[in-house]
């Protein structure tokens, strides 16, 4: 069970992913060139943080037209897991994957410190080894996370049960404190904090490894 | 391009707030948007108009956060 983990000029988080599977997790994985059109069998995809294609006119607004992710938009409605970090949730929105958008932070600062997050009651295959109310602690890092959808869209969320993280303290202004959902099917997850940041423990927390864990069910 | 009515803008809070530190006091709202000039070669102004429908949709404006409105001018 291969992870791809996609790389666009300008992620910056995909080396901490592949230390995160590989070294922390021993789950194998690949980097995959976003020019490419081959998913080389992986058998789920991450898209990580970062700021693909500079972030120029919108944050993952370029980076949606990139050639590999015809292919990821394949393997996602064919069911595939395929989970989108910081970044990468923001590219899943904008290829309409996920609903809603990432907006600029209420309060215009770049964030970057840990958050305790509460674990929602989806059936997705990403939260299945947490309790629901759990609270977790993963860190945040950006300066777009601001999930903003219409209250139809949001009310369809939270009926649905698609909402996995949200805050316990909001950081950023979201709409219903939401900090990660999932679409209907459950096989893809966008969401702004980094799992992979939190799972090492010399690292200061280990929380973010059941959900690394997940893509390979 | 400009964010829909619906979505906090927290950039043009802060600039109206300078705005009123600068004396202007009634400035009710101040909202900021984006604006894309482009030349683009086409049969017709109908043809040119359809392509940059096409770019504001699909590109240069989110749907989900942003309104846009477009003005065709010819030129040489």
């Amino acid at each position: 069970m291969t992870v791809g983990v996609v790389v666009f000029p300008g992620s910056n988080c995909d080396r901490d992913l592949a230390w995160a599977l590989e070294g922390i997790l021993e789950i194998p994985c690949k980097f995959l060139w976003h020019a490419n059109k081959d998913l080389e069998g992986a058998k789920a995809i991450v898209l990580p943080g970062g700021f693909s294609y500079g972030d120029y006119l919108r944050c993952g607004a370029l980076a949606r037209f990139a050639p590999l992710l015809e292919e990821v938009r394949k393997f996602a409605e064919a069911g595939g897991p395929v989970l989108g970090i910081c970044n990468g949730f923001q590219i899943l929105t904008e290829m309409g994957l996920l609903p809603g958008a990432l907006t600029r932070n209420r309060d215009l600062h770049f964030i970057c410190e840990p958050c305790n997050l509460v674990i929602g009651q989806s059936k997705s295959q990403f939260i299945a080894d947490y309790q629901p109310n759990k609270i977790i602690n993963l860190p945040i890092a950006h300066g777009e996370g601001r999930y903003f959808c219409n209250s139809d869209t949001h009310e369809l969320l939270e009926q649905n049960n698609q909402v996995l993280l949200r805050y316990q303290a909001n950081p950023n202004g979201s709409v219903g404190n939401i900090a990660g959902i999932s679409n209907k099917a459950g096989n893809v997850v966008g969401m702004m904090p980094h799992p992979e940041r939190a799972c090492d423990p010399q690292l200061g927390g280990t929380d973010g490894q059941q959900l690394l864990r997940a893509l390979v069910g | 391009m400009q964010l829909r009515p619906s979505v906090l803008d927290p950039a043009g809070e802060a600039t109206r707030a300078a705005a009123q530190r600068l004396g202007v006091a009634g400035l009710r709202q101040l909202r900021i948007g984006k604006m894309v000039e482009m030349e683009l070669e086409a049969a017709t102004i109908e043809a040119a108009r359809s392509e940059v429908e096409l770019l504001s949709d699909r590109l240069l404006a989110n749907p989900v956060t942003e309104n846009w409105t477009l003005a065709l001018e010819q030129c040489e």
